[in-house]
């Protein structure tokens, strides 16, 4: 019978079926942070359960640590450092790797994984995150769990898994001009809505999706879960293995083509049915940016915020109204030209190096406008150092952004790098729900040449009518 | 574990969509190792101004719904971050079940393993149960767990659909962990086989 790739990453992992709509799902890997998986360590200790599969997980310090650029890295706030320590304390009671403040190859999990080659096509993979349909970008079956479900894994190498429904977004065409993934995703959830997706696997397919890198299809997969999806994946193809192959040097000739023959079976079949399908074209793909408080709030640059009129129900109504108001704009006004104090580039959704690179590509030889306080905080340690290789980092140092060691940052303000009451903020970051980056913050979601571009100007600004210097 | 058959008690509307968990259960909250103070948390910026005071504006806040056991919702609810601090922090304050629209789905599975009552309704009778709960705050619902129906105080009553499974898990409490460790022998054997065929999978 034809089949999905969903399908088929499912049934490869799936060690008994429950019920009609549940699984026992085989995890091949899981990785955990230091604030979803505290509770559930206790709960094995309370219990008194061992974790079964020591080697099939990974931690890393991600969400909590400070991004001053200091060397060693030191954790201060007394709570976070908790977090950090007894992160470090159940990792070596049970024999798990962890990247801990100080490890060179510390960083945002979701980067931090794919760099180090540990997620390839075909893969289950979980995390205690929502960001984890990353991996989808890889071809691997990749969502976030609760805690109580990172127990379940930890003593079990399995989850019980309740199956979704299958969506295909197909989008042909070329990119625009000035336009990136994440302007194509952002577009995507504005169209569909931030439950466009909910209890659905996406598959994403199209020449569009064809021509993106491994890394910008990461951004793309990353973001799906803002439209509710359950899990997001893109079929692999020669970019997928040349991006696997690159990153995970341990296989060798003969496993590496082992490898490739399985993979060349991850597709979704002619024939395969979806429960939905959803096709666009590209060229009407612009420079996105958010102006409410939900992802799917958003309008491409040179287009007015929404009114109430336009919008399609009183729930959503409403909402655009609660939105404005928290935002501090006006309905049918430009988004355009709107005065921003904060930047911040970084996060699991743009804090790799090909977005420091088209960040980099704008601000070359520029300064960041005055008043203006503009991060980059690097995905990873590794991210960072190839940044430094290439010359990167002295050009955003040189146009005036702070350089910082890397982390989760103010993509969800754990930290100590936090938005203030009513400051707006160009941010590549994910989510502008209210006081996701401090409270009273008011964050535009958008892509890196498009925070660079506000960065230059102090304003939301059209990046496609200022001039990118390649290196 | 004791069963859990019926929810009675007063309902609160809260009839915003995509009512995110970092809402529900903000940044600050979440810097402990263990579950304590999360029903401090709840709703936080909702419920208190920027110097810590309640604000009278939110339901929450009010007295006639002081002690309420059921939050009705908009749809798409407690989408975003998968924290489990989110239900934690609704189960400290001393929510038994919500209804709503629809849930985000990481915290239907993570309400599920917590016995949190998810209520899935339709928009039509979500406004009439909120009328019913503005009208009569105190002895708003009742929700009959085995029946799968929740009933207003003037008698309107609505079936609601939950998958057996969870029905169970919510109703008698299951140790999930120990019900996959039944099956052992089971997993043993996938990942032996698994391996042999998929041997790029193991990473680490």
């Amino acid at each position: 019978m034809a089949r999905t790739l969903y399908e088929k990453l499912v049934d490869s992992h799936t060690v008994l079926h429950i019920d009609e709509h549940n699984v026992l799902l085989y995890i091949d890997l899981h990785l955990m942070n230091e604030y979803t998986s505290p509770q559930a360590f206790s709960a094995l200790d309370a219990r008194g359960r061992a974790v079964r599969r020591p080697r099939q997980q990974l931690a890393v310090v991600s969400h909590i640590i400070p991004t001053h650029a200091e060397s060693p890295r030191i954790i201060r706030d007394a709570a976070s450092l908790l977090q950090a320590s007894n992160l470090a304390r159940n990792c070596e009671r049970a024999g798990i790797r962890l990247f801990a403040a100080d490890d060179p190859l510390q960083g945002i999990e979701h980067i931090v994984a794919p760099e180090l080659g540990l997620i390839r096509p075909g893969m289950v993979v979980l995390c205690g995150d929502s960001h984890t349909t990353t991996y989808g970008a890889l071809g691997a079956l990749g969502f976030g769990i609760g805690t109580s479900e990172v127990e379940h894994v930890l003593a079990t190498q399995t989850l019980v898994y309740r199956l979704a429904r299958t969506m295909r977004i197909t989008i042909d065409g070329a990119l625009p001009y000035g336009t990136s993934s994440k302007d194509m995703i952002l577009w995507v959830i504005s169209r569909i809505g931030a439950q466009g997706a909910r209890g659905y696997a996406v598959e994403f397919a199209g020449s569009t999706i064809d021509a993106l890198s491994a890394e910008a299809r990461m951004t793309m997969c990353n973001m799906t879960v803002e439209a509710g999806a359950r899990a997001a994946l893109i079929a692999p193809d020669a970019t997928t293995f040349e991006y696997v192959r690159a990153h995970a040097p341990s296989l060798d000739d003969d496993a590496w083509q082992e490898a490739l023959e399985d993979w060349r079976g991850l597709y979704s079949d002619a024939d395969a049915q979806f429960d939905a399908q959803h096709r666009f074209d590209a060229r009407h793909i612009a420079p996105f940016v958010t102006w409410g408080t939900s992802p799917d709030q958003a309008v491409a640059i040179d287009q007015p915020i929404p009114d109430e009129a336009g919008q399609p129900t009183p729930e959503a109504a409403a909402s655009l109204r609660r939105a404005i108001e928290y935002m501090g704009l006006a309905a049918n006004r430009p988004i355009a030209g709107t005065p921003i104090d904060r930047v911040f580039v970084g996060s699991c959704t743009n804090g790799r190096i090909e977005d420091l690179r088209a960040v980099a590509a704008i601000v070359r030889g520029k300064r960041v406008a005055a008043g203006v306080r503009a991060m980059v905080v690097p995905g990873s340690g590794s991210v960072r150092r190839a940044a430094e290789r290439e010359g990167i980092a002295k050009t955003l140092i040189d146009a005036g952004f702070e350089w910082r060691e890397p982390g989760c940052s103010m993509c969800l303000a754990m930290n100590d790098d936090v938005l203030g009451a009513g400051q707006r903020c160009a941010s590549t970051t994910n989510r502008n729900f209210e006081g996701r980056q401090g409270r009273g913050g008011r964050t535009h979601l958008m892509s890196p040449a498009m925070a660079a571009a506000a960065a230059i100007t102090g304003r939301i600004t059209d990046v496609r009518t200022l001039e990118a210097t390649p290196s | 574990m004791t069963r859990l058959t019926k929810i009675q008690g007063g309902a609160v509307p809260l009839p915003i969509d995509n009512l995110d968990t970092d809402q529900i259960m903000p940044k600050q909250f979440l810097r402990v190792i263990d579950k304590a103070g999360l029903a401090d948390g709840l709703l936080y910026d909702l419920r208190f101004d920027e110097h810590g005071s309640p604000r009278g504006d939110c339901v929450l806040n009010q007295r006639r719904y002081a002690g309420a056991r059921i939050l009705i919702g908009g749809a798409n609810f407690a989408c975003g971050s998968s924290r489990e601090h989110a239900v934690w922090g609704l189960q400290q304050y001393g929510f038994q079940a919500v209804i709503a629209p629809s849930f985000a789905e990481i915290f239907y599975s993570n309400a599920m393993n917590n016995r949190l009552l998810l209520v899935q309704l339709e928009r039509d009778a979500i406004d009439a149960l909120t009328r019913s709960a503005i009208a009569a705050p105190h002895t708003s619902l009742s929700i009959d767990l085995e029946q799968q129906t929740v009933t207003s105080s003037s008698g309107e009553q609505y079936a609601y659909p939950i998958g057996a499974r969870h029905k169970r898990m919510v109703i008698e409490g299951m140790d999930t962990v120990d019900l996959t460790l039944d099956s052992i022998a089971a997993i043993e054997a996938f990942e032996r086989s698994h391996f042999i065929r998929h041997p790029w999978a193991r990473v680490m």
